[in-house]
């Protein structure tokens, strides 16, 4: 099935993302994931009706997108099946909320709209925002920097785990999938009376593929510290990115920049 | 350098899958595991590497296997997987190759270095920036073994190290093998390369040892090997018809 390999491969696609070089992938994995964490807290902190405030909250991934040479298409083209899932969250509002809050024309936009757009704009953001870190950031970096923070070896180890097996079962799928459609001719997808023997065998297989995996991990001396993520140690940009990022954030939270230029400009 | 004594072992506690098991093999032994599917050969390397663990002792470089030593042990046995898919978990081979020197406790220029030496060893140079997923199933068993050595063990496993090879790769394989000058326990059902790699072969069924002896010897009694699901290997099969 051509879908499932083509999952498979932009999930190793994402880890050669991650290998390439820009000022935003050299820098400390425990600053972007501090940044990520943050800007994600302020963007869905902000209220439900400031849409002009939380508009400028896109400067940050939009810019980043652009130093790390990675094309923000990319990003939506990846996060495709998530997208809609994050704007379907706010769909309910503008038929709970009607509070008049703007009268364009003869258009009264209500609160439950606004709130709507938000609640979007939120999730958007913050997907982008992650993306960005998973695809400057190899996964393994992640995980040392949350060792860094006191995380529990457990807990990163299974985080790790999981980002391998959801290659390995992809992998397991696909060759499960091609091998059933071999022997179903002319059907579309898996007969409904297949599945549970499929999803039976597809977590086995992909349960026997990943402790041989994790085996292979602990034969070659791991053990839940990730020394081999090659981490150098924090230094002054990285402080530097760091800060200037949580300033930025925060002053678009506080202040109203869009008002502030709004009356700046117009007097 | 390896040894078993009494060893046994079964996955759900009844029917036993490796019983009463004693051999041993001295340093620079390298020896072939042979018997048909399912007569334990993974099970027994398993058991080697501390990952299950059965009744009976067993003692690796001078160690006896138990939870202080599994550490020691494990560095000093390397073990290349059947799946190299399964083997190479980082995205480039040079990742791989130095995930288990930093591990233990290599620097990055240190183990950088055992890259490079392995590598130019194997005449693999160009595999070393390249990803995992897009290498060839050859070249990935090659990086497999590479890893492997980058970590210097003092004895090598090897399950079933020709499978999925086409001759060409499956030849590279071989030759490489005969270059290591480890102790070299290898489990496969491909005879003619245990023929080609091994001088002493154990010979398993269902668990147990049914015949240890030169390779020689054993690969050429074709009624033993019949009567235990395998057949003379290809390059001797015209001498005895
Ligand atoms: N994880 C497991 N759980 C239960 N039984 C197993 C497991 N792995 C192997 N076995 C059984 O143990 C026996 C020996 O398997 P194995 O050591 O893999 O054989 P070989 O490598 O020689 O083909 C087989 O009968 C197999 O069915
Ligand atoms: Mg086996």
């Amino acid at each position: 099935m051509d879908k499932l390999s083509h999952a498979q491969s932009e999930l190793r696609e994402m880890d050669a993302l991650a290998a390439e070089c820009s000022p935003i992938h050299a820098l400390h994995p425990l600053c972007k994931l501090l940044v990520t964490v943050f800007y994600i807290a302020v963007t869905v902190s902000f209220p439900k009706y400031n849409f002009s405030g939380l508009v400028m909250m896109v400067l940050y991934p939009v810019i980043a997108f652009q130093v790390s040479g990675i094309p923000v298409g990319l990003c939506f083209y990846k996060l495709r099946l998530v997208l809609p899932l994050v704007c379907a969250v706010g769909l309910a509002n503008p038929f709970l909320d009607h509070t008049p809050l703007l009268q364009l024309g003869t258009i009264t936009v209500t609160g439950g709209v606004v709130s709507m757009v938000t609640l979007m704009l939120k999730g958007v953001f913050s997907l982008m925002a992650s993306f960005l870190l998973i695809a400057t950031t190899s996964i393994d970096a992640i995980c040392a920097a949350l060792r860094k923070l006191h995380v529990p070896g457990i807990l990163t180890t299974l985080l790790l785990l999981t980002y391998r097996y959801i290659g390995v079962m992809l992998e397991e799928v696909t060759v499960m999938t091609e091998a059933y459609s071999l022997r179903a001719p002319g059907q579309k997808g898996i007969h409904i009376s297949a599945w549970g023997s499929f999803l039976g065998q597809l977590l086995m297989r992909s349960m026997d593929r990943a402790e041989e995996l994790y085996s292979s991990m602990v034969l070659r001396g791991f053990n839940g510290n990730f020394f081999y993520a090659d981490i150098s140690p924090f230094c002054l940009n990285d402080l530097l990115y760091t800060a200037v990022c949580a300033a930025a954030f925060l002053c678009a939270r506080i202040f109203d920049i869009p008002g502030l230029l709004g009356s700046f400009f117009v007097g | 350098m390896i040894e078993f004594q009494n060893v046994s072992f079964s996955y759900d506690g009844t029917a036993p899958v490796v019983e009463n098991l004693s051999f041993s093999i001295s340093k620079g032994e390298s020896v072939g595991l042979i018997g048909a599917n399912g007569a334990g050969k993974s099970t027994i390397m398993k058991l080697l590497l501390g990952l299950l663990s059965g009744q009976g002792q067993i003692w690796v470089a001078g160690l006896e296997m138990n939870k202080q030593n599994l550490p020691k042990i494990r560095q000093t046995v390397g073990f290349v997987l059947q799946d190299s898919d399964n083997q190479m978990f980082m995205p480039t081979v040079y990742e791989d190759m130095i995930f288990g020197p930093r591990n233990y406790g290599l620097t990055k220029e240190q183990a950088e270095q055992r890259v490079d030496d392995v590598l130019n060893r194997l005449g693999l140079t160009e595999l070393k920036h390249r990803y995992n997923h897009k290498i060839s199933g050859g070249e990935k068993r090659m990086a497999a073994i590479a890893t492997i050595l980058a970590m210097e063990p003092e004895v090598i496993l090897m399950d079933e190290p020709s499978t999925a090879l086409d001759p060409v790769n499956r030849r590279t394989v071989i030759n490489t093998i005969n270059t290591l000058p480890q102790t070299k326990l290898i489990a496969s059902h491909d005879l003619d390369m245990i023929l080609d790699t091994c001088g002493r072969v154990i010979l398993l069924s269902h668990g147990k040892i049914v015949a240890d002896g030169s390779a020689e010897s054993i690969l050429r009694d074709r009624v033993l090997l019949e009567a235990n699901r395998m057949e003379l290997p290809f390059c001797l099969q015209g001498r005895h018809k």
